[in-house]
């Protein structure tokens, strides 16, 4: 039946660093892998379909998009609970659906509707779920690793018992605050989780033209750290278990993820300029995270194939489904202008572009 | 009371009342804060509350590392604890920038209300002496200019724990910009001041000294500076009224018009530069709303506008003065022709 415990073996050893690795073997269930399949399906999907309503031009600005990395968002959760904190830079699409985030909500967000998680105030770049502890969605490179250190600050001076993933890309990696953070939060022993999603370019630079040391794994000095196949949803699932639990007792920890992107940095990259065609298809064919679990419940004999392709034909119906709905969720009302700026507004006016003619008492 | 003490019972009483303040900054613990405000928390509230922030190198060349602990501060304000970040000087808080503007003035817009960001980021601010260009610059403008953060500048000591305790109170990011040269001054204070319920609205300014010929709005210490130019405009039968704004964001725009529409003149002084400012926002907002009142030229003292010279002599020219605001007023009461007319 579905809860059988499954043995499998990570597609490579982890590396540690001042740490000893966790064990290669890493327990599953057939229901675990069929949900892996769907909800990594449902990522990839929705992410494709975010590619052409940019290209059709109802999403606008800056949209980053995951696809490729979906094994770290969902091993991730297989590990942790939705009271563990997860922050993250602007890739967030699918870091908000692994919360517990729905398509639709994701979809009406993208195309700034008040359905949107972040009721279109936010946009691609700045998605929240604070009900399972989701800080967003931040646009300012390796800013969210000191606000990650704080929420775990946070956990630790209330008592929680939980841990905050924060996530960060090889680019943000160099950058001087994550050291800042670092360095404190070792010194208090925080329970934080440095995620570098190392998909290998920060925008078109390649790693080692960005990095003295590509090692993230090993750049916490003091800091234990490591090395994980960010392809492989089970690898990801072990790490992030072995993390929780060591963090826990002795402050912070770096993962590194092995991971890609098959899409550009962002929508205004093609991403094919600074690596070959041929890298991105070896990496879909060699590597790619959905695929691994296909063949894993294939040969186990856990579905059939063609079982497996209805349930990715259920997920483009799924995301189709969400789109459309979303393109029927009004825009905010344009009184949304002027909300939130404050928790408490204090009866203070605020004003529009022509003060004479717009504004407004803030809530 | 001295402004110090003020802020020190302030943040003694809001930590007692709520643990979920805490205080992080650099050298607020072990050594009492740099400008000893905090003198006294680390043995009551232990290290778990008043949290010193690592520097390398204690001297007047500081390793600074504000960028990480106010993203720090920030984060465990979306958890919803009550951070207190202290900087050695709002100078440092360059640094920290982008956390206050980006992580913490944007968030709960964002998010449509989801994370809501209640820190303080207090310090001082603005010019102390002989420090320089990169240690003597007034933020007041730069914050306030900023939708989602409330900006307050303290004055007397009454202001000082009042507006600090609102701020610590209030469920939204507080830029508090304190004044070196003020912690030492001492002002009497009320019994009323002094219980631990005290606090003062955000957003309303203070009438200091009533006058009907000329309004002087001022914040910080210029408004002691403010008050003594009024004594002697008062010797030349020129009442002055200054207004103590106290909150720069919002700003208490009703107070200053309804100042202006019985006086019919204004001088407004700050100790920061004049391009941008605060003068030239309530210029604006007198302007927009009581245009026809005004019965002169709005007159604005400002720092000079250049970098903050190191000379003694050349300080002294590049920040406000009592006569600077005295000369104003009357030029604003067409009781002094203008040098520029007079030549």
């Amino acid at each position: 039946d579905d809860q059988t415990l499954l043995t499998i073996e990570t597609s490579v050893p982890f590396t540690g660093h001042n740490i000893d690795p966790p064990s290669r073997s890493v327990e599953t269930t057939p229901k675990e892998l069929l949900t892996f399949f769907h909800d990594m399906s449902l990522m990839r999907r929705m992410e494709i379909a975010a590619d052409s309503l940019y290209k059709a031009k109802l999403i606008r600005g800056f949209c980053h998009l995951y696809d490729g990395q979906e094994a770290v968002s969902i091993g991730m959760e297989a590990a942790i609970t939705k009271r563990d904190a997860i922050i993250t830079a602007y890739r967030d699409h699918c870091i908000f659906l692994g919360r517990g985030g729905t398509l639709l909500e994701a979809f009406a967000e993208l195309m700034g509707r008040r359905a949107g998680c972040s009721k279109g105030k936010g946009g691609s770049m700045h998605f929240y779920r604070k009900e399972t502890n989701f800080y967003g969605g931040h646009g300012i490179v390796g800013a969210q690793v000191p606000l990650g250190c704080g929420i775990a600050f946070g956990q630790k001076y209330c008592k929680d018992e939980t841990v905050t993933f924060t996530m960060y890309g090889d680019g943000a990696a160099n950058q001087g605050q994550l050291f800042e953070a670092l360095n404190m939060s070792a010194l208090w022993d925080l329970p934080v989780i440095l995620v570098c999603e190392n998909n290998h370019y920060g925008m078109g630079t390649a790693e080692w033209r960005a990095a003295k040391s590509p090692a993230y794994y090993k750049r916490g000095d003091y800091v234990p750290g490591l090395k994980v196949d960010g392809m492989d949803v089970l690898a990801v699932k072990q790490a992030c278990k072995f993390a929780k639990e060591h963090v826990l007792k002795n402050g912070p920890m770096i993962l590194e993820m092995d991971t890609y992107r098959y899409h550009g940095h962002s929508m205004s990259d093609p991403g094919s300029t600074y690596r070959t065609r041929d890298e991105i298809s070896g990496v879909r064919q060699e590597r790619d995270p959905i695929e691994r679990v296909r063949k894993l419940i294939l040969s186990h004999e856990l579905s059939t194939a063609s079982e497996l392709k209805d349930i990715e034909k259920e997920v483009r119906k799924e995301v189709d489904d969400a789109i459309a709905q979303a393109k029927e969720t009004p825009m905010p009302d344009p009184s949304e202008l002027f909300t939130n700026v404050y928790v408490k507004g204090l009866g203070v006016e605020a004003f529009g572009a022509d003060r004479k003619e717009l504004k407004s008492v803030l809530p | 009371m001295t402004v110090r003490d003020a802020l020190n019972t302030a943040l003694d009483e809001e930590m007692s009342a709520d643990p979920k303040v805490f205080l992080m900054g650099e050298e607020v613990g072990e050594y009492q804060g740099a400008y000893k405000i905090s003198k006294g928390l680390l043995d009551k509230y232990g290290p778990e509350r008043v949290i010193d922030t690592p520097i390398t190198e204690a001297s007047c060349e500081i390793n600074q590392i504000e960028a990480g602990f106010t993203g720090i501060g920030v984060g465990a304000a979306y958890y919803g604890l009550r951070p207190i970040v202290e900087f050695m000087t709002f100078n440092f808080s360059m640094q920290a920038i982008d956390h206050i503007i980006n992580s913490a003035a944007k968030s709960n817009y964002m998010s449509a209300g989801q994370i809501s960001v209640p820190i303080v980021f207090r310090g001082p601010n603005g010019a102390a002496a002989g420090v320089g260009a990169q240690h003597s610059q007034c933020y007041a403008a730069w914050y306030a200019s900023c939708p989602g953060l409330k900006v307050l500048s303290p004055y007397s000591s009454e202001d000082a724990r009042g507006l600090l305790k609102a701020a610590i109170r209030d469920p939204d990011p507080v830029v508090f910009l304190e004044n070196e040269i003020l912690y030492g001054e001492s002002f009497a204070v009320s019994p009323e001041v002094l219980d631990s319920s005290f606090s003062i609205p955000i957003g309303k300014a203070k009438i200091e000294r009533g006058g009907k010929d000329v309004t002087i709005t001022a914040f910080s210490k210029m408004v002691g500076y403010s008050l003594q130019a009024a004594e002697i405009l008062a010797k030349d039968g020129i009442s002055a009224e200054v207004i103590n704004l106290r909150s720069i964001r919002p700003l208490d725009r009703a107070t200053i018009n309804a100042s202006v529409r019985k006086t019919n003149r204004l001088v407004t002084v700050e100790e920061g530069f004049p391009q941008h400012g605060v003068g030239a926002e309530i210029c604006a907002s007198v302007v927009e709303e009581s245009f026809e009142y005004l019965d002169a030229p709005v007159e604005r003292i400002a720092g000079a506008d250049v970098p903050m010279p190191y000379a003694p002599n050349l300080e002294r020219l590049a920040v406000p003065q009592v006569e600077d605001i005295v000369r104003a007023a009357k030029r604003a009461c067409y009781r002094l022709v203008p040098k520029s007319a007079a030549a």
